[in-house]
């Protein structure tokens, strides 16, 4: 997994709350089985018409926002399905920071799976940087995870809360499988412990 | 001190605990399809890693299968080459596996209680947000996402910070025609999409006791509509009664000395929960969503909503984009709402309880001319068990389609699905736009209330339906 230490980048502003998953990536775009290729995709009914054609009004596809790398958004983004393809087009896309008011469990942990830092701000700041990055190009908002703040165009600064496990996993780009099994002798333990004292937890077979 | 139902699955789960509170929590049972599955497994391949626990592993295709004659195999050559990648995938790393044409075949979350495999107190987890079904069951249930997969598959655990504890109480007794759907609509109508965030909801009440183990599922499979984490139903007898002679259940003794653990499960008297929010089952009606979102939702007696009274600016665009895309005006009685479509069945609506609610409301009537109407079982043993009962020639009498088991016309991602402009009353759990397919307009509702809509050719008060 690709670190996340300090982005400077475009923020395109997408004023909407319950941003759900289907919104992000239709199911239909779902019958990979690659994680990569699906920028495409991202908010397919938002930026295409029914003939494929590019919606000009939609944010993303205008300039300077198709190099977008930071996403605003209202409450509740990434509500819905669990599908990490809904992370794998935003990243695929470009956009390695969201920031909403809040947003739903299942995609907010997909995120840190995929080097994404979604950042929880008040609505009221997040408003504030919506208007930044209706400036456009010239208008770049910085995410500095380490210090866990965001710097606006006029380089004043909004800190913001996160786990201290999950920052300094994307911090590191660390693998969290391999820092897992690093834990075996635990899990091993812990199997022959639940084993002991609930004999009876059935096995599955498929025969 | 006095612990949640929640609490007491959480803390005998916990391998090893972080620093900062973040746990390595154990997970008993790991549910796998093939949509969100093939790039967890091309993880291990590429690190080299194995299934450390493929006993506590079961998989199944669902979501992109075609749901009629599966004799030829499927034809959409995408879906094709996600299953058979599944399907090369158990056989590589030695998972159990129910292949498509296996009677106990189905949608993901039917088949995990059908079978036994979902039992009280377990971890169980499934790369789909509607895991939260298995809540019912008495266990800890979440979805999560691909590389979890792969972390569960790889190390048969999970990190996670721990939930809040969320009471929803229900009190008396639901009315004649109101359903746990209803129910759920209700929660969901009251708290919100994003009411549950951060926390398990354990659902409780008289009303909730009175569920049978079908209509528990059905509200648990909700829970991620409200934002929550998972829900979860204390087991009673109700539960211990579903559960015994299931296949993958203990037996004999093994069975006694469960359901002794089983019983110390439930929520101690004083334990506290961070929110309690409670409901008169009394106050809830038939519900039907109006909406792009499950919180759009109000009773079926009830009219859409006029965007010109919601005082926030950004709510009252949301509102106006949600009416133009579902074609409806403010003010307009539901009940006047006419449908293209009828589809029953899904992970939060297909089973055997589902369908004979269905089947009672068509029995001797016809779907209205110019509806399509389908039923999907939850699974082949669903399906098969309806046949015996003799409830598809009920619904097919009636007009119904009676399909293979699947997940159909939830999701729009196998040939089932809404055409643009087509609205569907559906028994199935997300309204979003698109959902159901491009420009699909989708009503949720109960079984019931779905089987009389396909008669009306509208959305209608069951509880009316003479």
């Amino acid at each position: 997994m690709q670190a996340f230490t300090t982005l400077t980048g475009i923020a395109a502003p997408l004023p909407l709350a319950n941003v759900d998953t289907d919104k992000i990536i239709p199911a239909r775009f779902l019958k990979t089985i690659k994680r990569s290729g699906l920028g495409v995709h991202l908010f397919d009914t938002l930026r295409f018409d029914e003939t494929g054609a590019e919606r000009p009004d939609f944010v993303l596809n205008r300039d300077p926002y198709r190099q977008a790398e930071i996403l605003i958004a209202h409450e509740n983004f990434g509500c819905g399905s669990s599908r990490e393809h809904a992370p794998w087009a935003l990243l695929d896309f470009g956009i390695r920071c969201v920031i909403a008011p809040d947003f739903a469990d299942i995609f907010y942990n997909n995120c840190f799976k995929n080097g994404i830092l979604p950042v929880r701000l008040p609505r009221a700041m997040c408003d504030m940087l919506m208007e930044d990055a209706r400036l456009g190009g010239n208008a770049r908002i910085t995410v500095d995870l380490g210090a866990q703040m965001v710097v606006r165009p006029d380089g004043s600064k909004i800190p913001f809360e996160i786990d201290s496990h999950r920052r300094d996993m994307l911090l590191q780009g660390l693998d969290e499988i391999g820092q897992t099994l690093a834990r075996a002798g635990a899990i091993d333990a812990f199997e022959a412990a639940r084993h002991a004292r609930q004999p009876w937890l059935p096995e599955i077979s498929a025969a | 001190m006095p612990r949640t139902l929640f609490d007491k699955i959480w803390d005998a789960h916990v391998v090893e605990r972080l620093p900062d509170g973040t746990c390595v929590l154990y997970i008993d049972r790991h549910l796998v399809h093939e949509v969100t599955s093939p790039q967890a497994f091309e993880g291990l391949r590429a690190a080299g890693r194995r299934v450390r626990r493929p006993a506590a592993t079961i998989a199944v295709v669902d979501h992109n299968v075609p749901t009629s004659d599966r004799r030829h195999g499927i034809a959409e050559p995408e879906s094709r080459l996600q299953v058979e990648t599944l399907e090369r995938n158990v056989a590589e790393f030695g998972v159990p596996y129910f292949p498509l044409l296996d009677a106990r075949q189905g949608i993901v979350h039917v088949i995990g209680p059908e079978q036994g495999i979902s039992l009280p107190g377990m971890t169980i987890v499934c790369g789909d947000s509607h895991t939260s079904t298995h809540g019912a069951m008495g266990a800890l249930a979440f979805g999560i996402g691909t590389s979890e997969v792969e972390h569960v598959l790889a190390t048969q655990t999970l990190l996670q910070a721990p939930a809040k504890n969320m009471l929803v109480r229900i009190d008396g007794v639901l009315p004649a025609g109101v359903t746990a759907k209803d129910v759920a609509l209700a929660i969901i109508g009251r708290i919100g999409t994003a009411g549950g965030t951060g926390h398990v909801i354990e659902y409780a009440g008289e009303a909730i006791r009175g569920l049978d183990m079908a209509g528990r599922l059905t509200l648990c499979n909700m829970s991620i509509e409200a934002g929550a984490r998972a829900g979860l139903i204390a087991p009673d007898e109700t539960t211990f009664a579903y559960i015994a002679g299931r296949p993958y259940a203990p037996r004999g003794e093994a069975f006694d000395l469960a359901v002794e653990y089983w019983r110390t499960l439930p929520s101690d008297p004083g334990a506290v929960y961070d929110r309690t929010v409670v409901l008169d089952a009394a106050d809830i009606a038939p519900m039907v969503t109006w909406g792009t979102s499950p919180e759009a939702v109000a009773p079926i007696t009830g009219v859409v909503p006029d965007p010109a009274q919601e005082q926030d600016e950004a709510k009252r665009a949301q509102l106006r984009r949600m009416l133009d895309y579902m074609a409806l005006a403010p003010g307009q009685r539901l009940q006047d709402v006419a449908v293209d479509v009828v589809f029953i069945g899904s992970c939060t609506n297909g089973r055997i309880e589902d369908l004979r609610a269905a089947a009672s409301v068509v029995r001797g009537r016809h779907v209205a001319a110019g509806v399509r109407a389908l039923v999907v079982p939850g699974s082949g043993l669903v399906k098969q068990q309806a046949e015996a009962e003799g409830l598809d020639r009920v619904l097919q009498d009636a007009g119904f389609e009676w399909r293979e088991a699947g997940c159909s016309m939830c999701l729009g991602m196998n040939p089932d699905k809404l055409t643009p402009g087509q609205r569907c009353a559906s028994t199935s759990n997300r309204n979003f736009e698109g959902r159901q397919g491009p420009g699909g307009r989708t009503h949720l509702l109960s079984p019931a209330m779905a089987a009389a809509a396909a008669i009306a050719g509208r959305l209608t008060d069951v509880r009316e339906f003479a």
